[in-house]
């Protein structure tokens, strides 16, 4: 265990960068879900006749904007759990 | 988990849980066949063929049984996606849709199979490793993005010809009305045409193989809790419970997030090749 300071250093850059990646998508995407449900009410209170359209239309953007953090995530999770890194260095 | 002998600590674990069945084919690490999603893919087509012949086979128009129903409720929902969206005359685009919908659907609900379950059932036959849900598996998604890119290319050159095709790949986006203006734009407009092009199938399988493989590397973490425990240990009285609401949470989260993910590749599938068909 010759190498157990570059370990801790791999370990401790490591949760930084999945804190990032978690904390950043996730404050991108409550801003977009916070600005996309607040238009759908606007627009279906504005024209409830139109409300149907709109939900189908708002899970269509709500699926377009959740892919991208929970990418991060499943990248995150990887680090976290299953670092490819650590291996490398023969840990 | 653990007492199916299988790998002790949780690092182990999940790298077991993330490891596909392998079959080499050629030299290096990208000439190799994943078994198990070939496998699953193929059930889960075998399942939704089966299912939608048997009801087409047996339908009938007095009142018809509660499977009939639902499997027309599911033709009749694509089948208005697809005419919101797509306005000219088509043979294709709605079987395909629902093709996409329904395979894309079957696919993600084996994540709704506890993760222990089929790779502990496999280990039992002597299979070491098994990944059970092919949308989780890179080489699917991109497989099914790729053919729906080749779709697109070829539904653009079916409805406006191969010379309109191609002239608007030099002339759209930007438009200029002069014959050295047109030039001018050309390398511009090809470049913008390109990128559009190259980005559709890669984030069209990116997208759906992120959330699957985020949701099932979730569900392998809450599986993790109770990793190795013992009766005697007091924090296992503790976890247990935890796990179970976590457990339940999470599926009931991902039921919304499968069945989303099926219909916005269905949806986006539709809306890429209508906009394939019209011209500018």
């Amino acid at each position: 265990m010759e190498n157990i300071t570059q370990i801790a250093d791999v370990m401790s850059f490591t949760v930084i960068a999945a804190g990032l990646l978690i904390g950043l998508g996730a404050l991108g995407t409550a801003i977009g879900f916070a600005l996309l449900g607040g238009k759908f009410l606007e627009g279906s209170a504005r024209q409830p006749e139109l409300t149907g359209m709109l939900q189908t239309k708002m899970f269509i953007v709500a699926g377009l904007l959740d892919a991208i953090p929970i990418i991060g995530v499943a990248i995150a999770l990887l680090l976290i759990f299953a670092n490819p890194f650590i291996g490398q260095l023969g840990g | 988990m653990a007492e199916h002998g299988g790998p002790a600590t949780m690092t182990d674990y999940i790298k077991h849980h993330l490891h596909h069945l392998e079959l080499p084919v050629g030299e290096g690490r990208f000439w190799v066949l994943h078994l198990d999603s070939i496998f699953f893919k193929l059930l889960c087509a075998a399942i939704f063929l089966y299912a939608f012949l048997r009801v087409a086979r047996r339908a009938t128009p007095g009142v018809p049984g509660k499977f009939q129903c639902f499997i027309e409720m599911i033709v009749e929902f694509v089948d208005t996606s697809v005419k919101e969206t797509f306005h000219g005359r088509s043979k294709l685009i709605a079987p395909l849709a629902i093709t996409i919908f329904c395979l894309t659907f079957l696919m993600n609900f084996l994540d709704m199979i506890p993760v222990d379950w089929l790779p502990a059932a496999a280990g039992a036959m002597g299979v070491p490793y098994l990944r059970a849900v092919p949308t989780a598996d890179l080489n699917t998604t991109l497989a099914m993005s790729l053919m729906v890119f080749l779709l697109i290319q070829y539904f653009g050159v079916k409805h406006k010809g191969i010379g309109t095709f191609v002239g608007e790949m030099f002339t759209a986006p930007f438009h200029a009305p002069g014959v050295v203006g047109k030039i001018l734009l050309a390398p511009a407009n090809l470049l913008l045409r390109l990128i559009e092009e190259a980005v559709r199938p890669i984030s069209l399988a990116l997208r759906l193989f992120g959330n699957m493989y985020a949701g099932e590397l979730i569900f392998v973490l809450i599986a993790c809790m109770t990793l190795g425990a013992t009766l005697s240990s007091g924090l296992t009285y503790v976890m247990a419970p935890l796990q179970f609401v976590a457990g339940f949470v999470w599926t009931a989260f991902h039921i919304l997030i499968i069945t989303l993910q099926a219909f916005i590749f269905m949806m986006l599938t539709i809306v890429y090749l209508s906009m394939a068909a019209e011209h500018h």
